[in-house]
C-alpha cells in the first residue's frame, strides 16, 4: 500500500465521525434508529484504524508519513519572508498506538451505551456529541502540528462539556460541565502561550520543525529559560486536560455525566490527551522543565490516591484513581520513562474504560444508585461484571500477568532510577506509595460492593446481569488487560513487541539543558543534521549510565511494587472482608485525617473563596465603577454643562437682557421726564433759560 | 467594470428607497417593508458583484492606482479670492482590502437587521426610512477616500441613529440617544478640526495649479505637505502629535474604547433589538475602520510611537470589558460589554502594526459583525417572547425552545473563540501578531485572561437561561419561526464557514495589509 493511500485512509478515519456527527445531529428528530450508522461508523473507523497500523508497521515501520496542506497564506511578508499557517496530519508509532485505542475503545463506548443510555429522551442526540467527541480527539492525535492541536484540544473540551452536561436538567450537571470547560480553558492559556513562543522563535507549527530548529540551537529569544519557559506554559494545557494537580478539580464533578461518557472521555481518551500531547512534545522539554513536570505528575498520584480512601461513590473512587493514574503517565514523562508513559497510557486506557463501564453496569441494575454504602453482595446477581471488575482491578494494581504491571512497574522503575541518577528521591517515593494505596482503594470498592451482604436488600433485589451490549464490551476489554497481548514475559515488557512498537522519543534539547544522565555521549551528533533526521526511533540519546540503573533496580523495584501492592489488598480484606479490625473506630481514631481526604483536601472551597469569589467580587466592584465613576464623569459634565448652560441662562435672562430691557426703560423714563419740560408754556422756558445761564456762567467763569 | 458607478450604487440605492418609501401612503406598512427589504437585498447583491470583481493583488492604501471601483469627481469648486485660493472638493469613492470586508458586512448585517424589523409596527414610514438613510451612512463611511466626504457621511449616521433609538427605544430611550448623539458628536468635533488642518497642510496639483485638498491619500505622501501648513510635519510645532490624539479620541468614542464606552451599554439597552444589530455589527466598527484608514498611515510616524498606549487600551478593553460583562445581571447590557471586551481584539490586533496582527485585527472586526449580530439577535427573539432581559428570570429553556437553543450555542461558542468558528481565527491572529513584538507581549500575556473570562460570562449566562430548573412561567414560549431563521442562518453558515475556511475573508484583505504595515514602516 502507498504511502499516500494510507494517510487517505487515515484522513477518512479522521472525519467519518465528523460526517456522524452532522448526520445524527440533523436527522436524528427524523430516524430514531440514526445512531446505529453512527456506531457502524465508528466501527468502521476501528477496522480501518487496524489496517493503517496493520501495513504502517509492515511497510514502513520506520518511517513518519506527513499530509499537510497550507490552511492560511500570509504570501510574503517584509522581513520574514513567506509567512503560512499549515495544517496536517503524521503517522508514527504513537499516533498509530493511539488511533488504534481511540477508536477501540470509542467503538466499544457505543455498543455499550445502547444497553445505558435506553429510553433516554436525547439518545440521538448522545451519539451525535459522542461523534464529535470522536473526531476531536483523533484531532489530537493525528496532528502534525501545534495549531491542530489546540483546535482539537478545545473542541474536545466542547464534546466534554457537552456531554458533562448531557443531563443539563440537573444543575450539578450543568455546573459539571461549565467547571469542567473554565478550569481545563484556564490550562489552555498557558498552552497557547507556550504555542505563541515557540511560533514567534520559528514561524511554524509543525512540530518537527520545531524540534529540528531546536536540535540546530536555536533557542526562543536566544535563551535555555525561554525554551524551558515553552516547555512548562505546554505542559500546563495537559495539566488541565489531564486533571493534574492544581487543576484536578474539574474531572470528580465531571462524573456528571453518563457514565459510559466517563469511561470515553473522562478516563481513557481525553484525559490521557495530556499525556499524549506531552509524549509528543517530550523532545523538546528541558530538565528543567521535565523536573516540574515529574513534581507535578508525583503530587497528583499521592494527593488523588488519597482522596480515593475515602469515596463513597463508585464513580468518585474510579475518578480520583484516573486522576492518580494521570499522575503516575506525567510522572512518568519527567523521569524520562517515555515508553512506559505511552505504556501506561494504553493499558491504563483499557482497564480504567473497562472499570467505568463496569460501574456502569452496576449502576445500571441497581436503578442509578452510585453510592457503594447502599450496594454490596453483588457477586452472585452480576457473575460477568464482577469478574471483569476483578480483572481490571489486579491490572490497576499492578499485579504480575496483568497489563498494569507491565506499564506500571516501568514506571517505578524508571522514577526510582531517576532518583538514583538525580537524588530527587521524593518521586518514586510516592509513587511506590501510591501503588499500595491504589491496591487498597481498588479493593475496598470491590469488597464494599461486590462482596459481603447486600446493605439495601430493596435494590438488590432488583439488581440483575446487564444485558449483552453491555457485558461484551467488559469482556473483550477484560481479555485485553492480560499481559499476553504486550508481550511473552509476564514480568518483563521489553521482551515484548509492544514496548518496541512505542519505541522512545529522542531529546533535542541543547546539552547544557538536559539531566546529565540523558546526555549524549557524542556531543557533535547532536548538531550533526543528518544524525538527527536518521536516526531511528530505536535510538535514545540517553546515556549509558540510565540503563544500567535501570537494569540494576530492575529486581528490587519490581518486588517493592509487587510487595506494596499485595499489603494494600491485604489490608483491605483485614478492613473489609474479615473485618479484623472495625473500620469506623478505624476512621474515628483519625478523624481530622479522614474528613480532610473526604472533603477532597478543600480544593474546591479553596478554590471557591480565592478564584471564584475573588473574580466574580472584582466583576462587581468594576461594575460600580463603570457604572458611578466612568459613566459618573460623562453624566457629571452633562450635569455641569446643563448647569453652565442654565447660568448663563439666568445671565442672559437678568443680565444681557436685563440691560436691553433697562435701556428701554430708561429711555422710557427719560422720555417721560424729559416730556414734562415740554409743557408749552413761555413762562417755563424763561425760567428754564435763565437757569441755564446761571449754571453755564458758575460752571465756565 | 471600468466606468461603471458600482460603489455610488451601492452607497446611494438605500436613498433612492427612502424616497420612493416616502413617497408611499403610510398606511400601506407591507409596500414599505418590501421596498426596503428589495433595497438591502440589492445591496447584498452588489457586495457579491463588487467581491467577485475584486482583484485580490491591488494593494490600495496610499496609492490611488491600486484602489478598485474608483469613482471621482469635481464636487465643490468655489473660487475664493484669499489666500485659501480655490476650494475644490472631490466627491472620490474607491476601495481595497480594509474596506471590501466592511462592505460584505454591511451589506450583510443590514439585510440580517432589516428582516429583524419586520414587526417594527410604530410609524413604519419614518422607521424605515431613517434605517435606508442610516444605511447609506455607513456604506458611504467605508467607501469615501476624500477626508469632507468621509465626514459627511460619518456625521450622516449620527441623525438617523438618533432618532431611531429615540424614537423606537425603550424606556430611557431619550436619556441613551441624547447621550449617544452628544458623545459622538463631540468625537466629531475633534475630527473636524483635524481635518481643516490637515487640510490647510496639504497641496494637491489639480488642473496646474496647487491647491489645498481633502484627499485622504494625498494626506499620506509627504511630498503633499506645505512649508508652514499648521498640521504639516515640515512645521516644527508639535500640533501633530495633538492633532493625532485628538483624532483618535474621535474615532476611540465610536469603537468605544475605554473610558469612552459607557455610551454602548445604554444605547444598546434602549434601542430596538435591529438597531442594536446594527450598532454592534457595523457602526463600531467606523472607529476602528478610520484609524486604519486615516489615522495610521497619515501620520506612520506617530503610529509607531505610540503603538504600547494603544495596545495598553486594547488590553484594557479585553480584561475591563469581560470583567463588567461578567457582573451583569440584563442580558443585553451584558453583550453590550462582551463587545466592549471583543472591540479590544481588534485595538490590540492593530496596535501591533504586524500582518498577522492587522489582518487578525480587520477578520475580528468581521467577525465581531457577524458574531455579536447574532447574540443580539438571540437577545431580541427572547425579549419578543417573555418581555424582560433579566437573566435571572429564565432557566431551562433548552427543552422549551431547543431550536432557539441549538443557534445560541453556536453564537456563544463563537464569541468565546471556540476554534471551527470564525472568532477564533481572528483572535489567535490577534495574539500571534501582537505577542511577536516585544514591547506588547507582557501586555498581549495579559489579555489573554479575555480567553477564559469570556467563556466564564458567557457559559454561565448559557446556563442560567437554558439550564437547571425549568421556569413553568415560560411553558408558552414559542420556538424559532421562519423569519427568524431567515435571519440566524446566514450569519450563522457565515460564521462557520470562515471558521473552516478563514482564508476566504483574510486572502482579500492580505495584500492590503501588507501595503500598509510595508507603508508604516516606509
Amino acid at each position: 500500500m502507498a504511502e499516500q493511500t494510507l494517510l487517505n485512509i487515515s484522513l477518512i478515519i479522521f472525519l467519518l465521525p465528523l460526517f456522524g456527527f452532522i448526520l445524527v445531529i440533523f436527522f436524528g428528530k427524523r430516524f430514531e434508529k440514526i445512531y446505529r450508522v453512527e456506531i457502524g461508523i465508528l466501527v468502521l473507523t476501528f477496522i480501518l484504524a487496524l489496517i493503517v497500523n496493520y501495513f504502517k508497521l509492515t511497510l514502513y515501520p520506520h518511517k513518519d508519513l506527513v499530509f499537510a496542506f497550507t490552511w492560511l497564506n500570509f504570501s510574503n511578508l517584509p522581513g520574514l519572508g513567506d509567512v503560512h499557517f499549515e495544517l496536517g496530519i503524521k503517522i508514527d508509532s504513537l499516533s498509530g498506538i493511539m488511533l488504534l485505542v481511540v477508536t477501540l475503545i470509542s467503538s466499544l463506548v457505543h455498543i455499550y451505551s445502547v444497553g445505558y443510555m435506553e429510553g433516554d429522551k436525547r439518545f440521538n442526540r448522545y451519539y451525535a456529541y459522542l461523534g464529535l467527541f470522536t473526531f476531536s480527539m483523533l484531532g489530537i492525535v493525528l496532528t502534525h502540528n501545534f495549531l491542530l492541536m489546540y483546535i482539537s484540544w478545545e473542541l474536545v473540551g466542547l464534546a466534554s462539556y457537552l456531554l458533562i452536561g448531557f443531563w443539563y436538567e440537573k444543575d450539578s450537571a450543568a455546573d459539571a460541565g461549565k467547571k469542567a470547560f473554565l478550569t481545563t480553558r484556564l490550562g489552555d492559556i498557558g498552552m497557547f502561550l507556550g504555542i505563541l513562543i515557540l511560533y514567534t522563535q520559528y514561524h511554524t507549527f509543525t512540530f518537527d520543525e520545531i524540534f529540528h530548529q531546536i536540535s540546530l540551537g536555536n533557542l526562543p529569544f536566544g535563551s535555555g529559560a525561554w525554551l524551558t519557559a515553552a516547555g512548562i506554559l505546554l505542559f500546563l494545557g495537559a495539566v488541565g486536560k489531564s486533571a493534574q494537580f492544581p487543576l484536578h478539580v474539574w474531572l470528580p464533578d465531571a462524573m456528571e455525566g453518563p457514565t459510559p461518557v466517563s469511561a470515553l472521555i473522562h478516563s481513557a481518551t481525553m484525559v490521557a490527551a495530556g499525556v499524549y500531547f506531552m509524549a509528543r512534545i517530550f523532545s523538546m522539554l528541558t530538565a528543567d522543565a521535565l523536573l516540574v513536570v515529574g513534581v507535578i505528575g508525583a503530587i497528583t498520584a499521592f494527593i488523588a490516591a488519597t482522596i480515593a480512601l475515602t469515596q463513597n461513590d463508585i464513580k468518585k473512587v474510579l475518578a480520583y484513581s484516573t486522576i492518580s493514574q494521570l499522575g503516575y503517565m506525567i510522572l512518568s514523562i519527567g523521569v524520562g520513562a517515555y515508553t512506559f508513559a505511552v505504556f501506561h497510557m494504553v493499558t491504563h486506557a483499557i482497564f480504567k474504560s473497562g472499570l467505568f463501564l463496569g460501574s456502569g453496569s452496576v449502576i445500571h441494575s441497581m436503578h442509578g444508585e452510585q453510592d457503594m454504602r447502599e450496594m454490596g453482595g453483588l457477586k452472585k446477581k452480576m457473575p460477568i461484571t464482577y469478574w471483569a471488575f476483578i480483572v481490571f482491578t489486579l491490572a490497576i494494581s499492578g499485579i504480575p500477568l496483568m497489563s498494569g504491571f507491565l506499564s506500571k512497574d516501568g514506571i517505578l522503575l524508571g522514577s526510582f532510577a531517576f532518583a538514583t541518577l538525580t537524588g530527587h528521591w521524593l518521586l518514586p517515593f510516592s509513587g511506590f506509595l501510591v501503588a499500595g494505596i491504589t491496591a487498597l482503594y481498588m479493593f475496598r470498592l470491590i469488597l464494599m460492593t461486590f462482596h459481603g451482604s447486600p446493605r439495601n436488600i430493596e435494590k438488590y433485589d432488583h439488581a440483575h446481569e446487564s444485558p449483552k451490549v453491555m457485558t461484551m464490551p467488559l469482556i473483550i476489554l477484560s481479555a485485553l488487560s492480560i499481559f499476553i497481548f504486550y508481550t511473552p514475559n509476564p514480568v518483563s515488557p521489553e521482551a515484548g513487541w509492544f514496548y518496541h512498537w512505542i519505541g522512545t522519543s529522542e531529546t533535542v534539547v541543547p546539552q547544557d539543558l538536559r539531566f546529565d544522565f540523558m546526555k549524549s555521549e557524542s556531543p557533535a551528533e547532536v548538531h550533526n543534521e543528518a544524525a538527527v533526521e536518521h536516526s531511528s526511533e530505536e535510538e535514545v540519546l540517553y546515556s549509558t549510565s540510565y540503563m544500567e540503573a535501570l537494569h540494576e533496580d530492575h529486581i528490587p523495584a519490581l518486588s517493592l511494587s509487587i510487595l506494596l501492592a499485595i499489603l494494600g489488598i491485604l489490608t483491605a480484606y483485614i478492613l473489609y472482608e474479615w473485618k479484623k479490625v472495625d473500620v469506623d473506630k478505624l476512621t474515628e481514631k483519625v478523624k481530622p485525617l479522614y474528613t480532610f481526604s473526604l472533603n477532597k483536601w478543600y480544593f474546591d472551597e479553596l478554590y471557591y473563596a480565592t478564584f471564584v469569589a475573588g473574580t466574580i467580587g472584582l466583576s462587581k466592584a468594576l461594575r460600580w465603577f463603570d457604572v458611578n465613576i466612568v459613566d459618573g464623569i460623562v453624566n457629571g459634565t452633562a450635569t455641569l454643562g446643563l448647569f453652565v448652560s442654565r447660568v448663563a441662562g439666568l445671565f442672559d435672562k437678568y443680565v444681557v437682557d436685563g440691560l436691553v430691557n433697562f435701556s428701554a426703560f430708561f429711555s422710557g423714563f427719560l422720555g417721560l421726564t424729559l416730556r414734562k419740560f415740554q409743557t408749552g408754556k413761555v413762562q417755563t422756558y424763561v425760567a428754564f433759560v435763565v437757569l441755564s445761564l446761571f449754571i453755564l456762567f458758575w460752571v465756565f467763569i | 467594470m471600468d466606468g461603471f458607478p458600482i460603489l455610488s450604487l451601492i452607497t446611494f440605492i438605500p436613498i433612492v428607497g427612502m424616497i420612493i418609501i416616502l413617497l408611499l401612503p403610510s398606511t400601506n406598512k407591507q409596500q414599505i417593508k418590501v421596498t426596503a427589504l428589495i433595497v438591502t437585498l440589492i445591496q447584498v447583491v452588489l457586495a457579491i458583484v463588487l467581491l467577485s470583481n475584486f482583484n485580490y493583488a491591488a494593494g490600495g492604501i496610499y496609492e490611488e492606482s491600486s484602489f478598485q471601483f474608483i469613482d471621482k469627481f469635481r464636487w465643490i469648486e468655489v473660487p475664493t479670492n484669499t489666500w485659501i485660493g480655490t476650494i475644490k472638493i472631490d466627491y472620490f469613492l474607491g476601495i481595497d482590502g480594509i474596506s471590501m470586508p466592511m462592505i460584505i458586512l454591511t451589506a450583510l448585517i443590514s439585510f440580517i437587521a432589516l428582516v429583524s424589523s419586520w414587526k417594527i409596527d410604530k410609524a413604519v414610514k419614518g422607521y424605515f426610512a431613517l434605517f435606508l438613510l442610516l444605511d447609506t451612512a455607513m456604506m458611504g463611511v467605508f467607501v469615501s477616500l476624500d477626508f469632507f466626504l468621509f465626514y459627511v457621511f460619518w456625521e450622516l449616521m449620527l441623525l438617523p441613529m438618533y432618532f431611531l433609538i429615540g424614537i423606537w427605544g425603550g424606556p430611557r430611550k431619550e436619556y441613551a440617544a441624547i447621550k449617544f448623539f452628544l458623545y459622538t458628536l463631540l468625537g466629531s468635533v475633534f475630527m473636524l478640526l483635524v481635518m481643516i488642518g490637515l487640510y490647510f497642510s496639504t497641496t494637491e496639483v489639480i488642473d496646474g495649479s496647487k491647491v489645498f485638498t481633502f484627499n485622504i491619500l494625498a494626506m499620506m505622501d509627504k511630498a503633499n505637505f506645505t512649508v508652514d501648513g499648521i498640521l504639516s510635519p515640515l512645521n516644527p510645532n508639535n500640533l501633530r502629535f495633538v492633532a493625532y490624539i485628538a483624532l483618535f479620541a474621535g474615532f476611540a468614542i465610536k469603537i468605544p474604547m475605554f473610558p469612552f464606552h459607557t455610551w454602548l451599554p445604554d444605547a444598546h439597552v434602549e434601542a430596538p433589538t435591529p438597531i442594536s444589530v446594527i450598532l454592534a455589527g457595523v457602526l463600531l466598527k467606523m472607529g476602528t475602520y478610520g484609524i486604519l484608514r486615516i489615522s495610521f498611515p497619515i501620520f506612520p510616524q506617530i503610529t509607531r510611537e505610540l503603538m504600547w498606549y494603544i495596545a495598553l487600551f486594547g488590553m484594557i478593553n479585553i480584561v475591563y470589558g469581560a470583567l463588567v460583562a461578567l457582573a451583569q445581571k440584563d442580558f443585553k447590557k451584558l453583550i453590550a460589554y462582551s463587545s466592549v471586551s471583543h472591540m479590544g481584539y481588534v485595538l490590540l490586533g492593530m496596535a501591533s502594526l504586524t500582518t498577522t496582527g492587522i489582518n487578525g485585527a480587520i477578520f475580528q472586526m468581521f467577525n465581531h459583525g457577524t458574531i455579536t449580530a447574532m447574540l443580539f439577535l438571540v437577545v431580541g427573539v427572547i425579549y419578543d417572547r417573555a418581555h424582560t432581559r433579566e437573566i435571572s428570570a429564565f432557566g431551562g429553556l433548552a427543552n422549551q425552545m431547543p431550536k432557539y437553543t441549538g443557534i445560541m450555542m453556536v453564537a456563544f461558542f463563537a464569541a468565546i473563540g471556540l476554534p471551527s468558528l470564525s472568532g477564533f481565527v481572528s483572535e489567535a491572529l490577534v495574539f500571534i501578531g501582537a505577542f511577536g513584538v516585544d514591547t506588547l507581549r507582557t501586555l498581549t500575556i495579559i489579555s489573554t485572561l479575555g480567553i477564559i473570562l469570556g467563556a466564564s460570562y458567557m457559559l454561565w449566562t448559557l446556563q442560567r437561561i437554558f439550564f437547571g430548573k425549568f421556569n413553568e412561567k415560560w411553558k408558552d414560549l414559542p420556538d424559532l419561526n421562519a423569519r427568524e431563521y431567515i435571519m440566524f442562518i446566514p450569519l450563522m453558515i457565515v460564521v462557520i464557514f470562515l471558521g473552516i475556511y478563514p482564508s476566504a475573508m483574510l486572502d482579500i484583505m492580505n495584500h492590503s495589509v501588507n501595503t500598509l504595515v510595508t507603508f508604516l514602516f516606509s
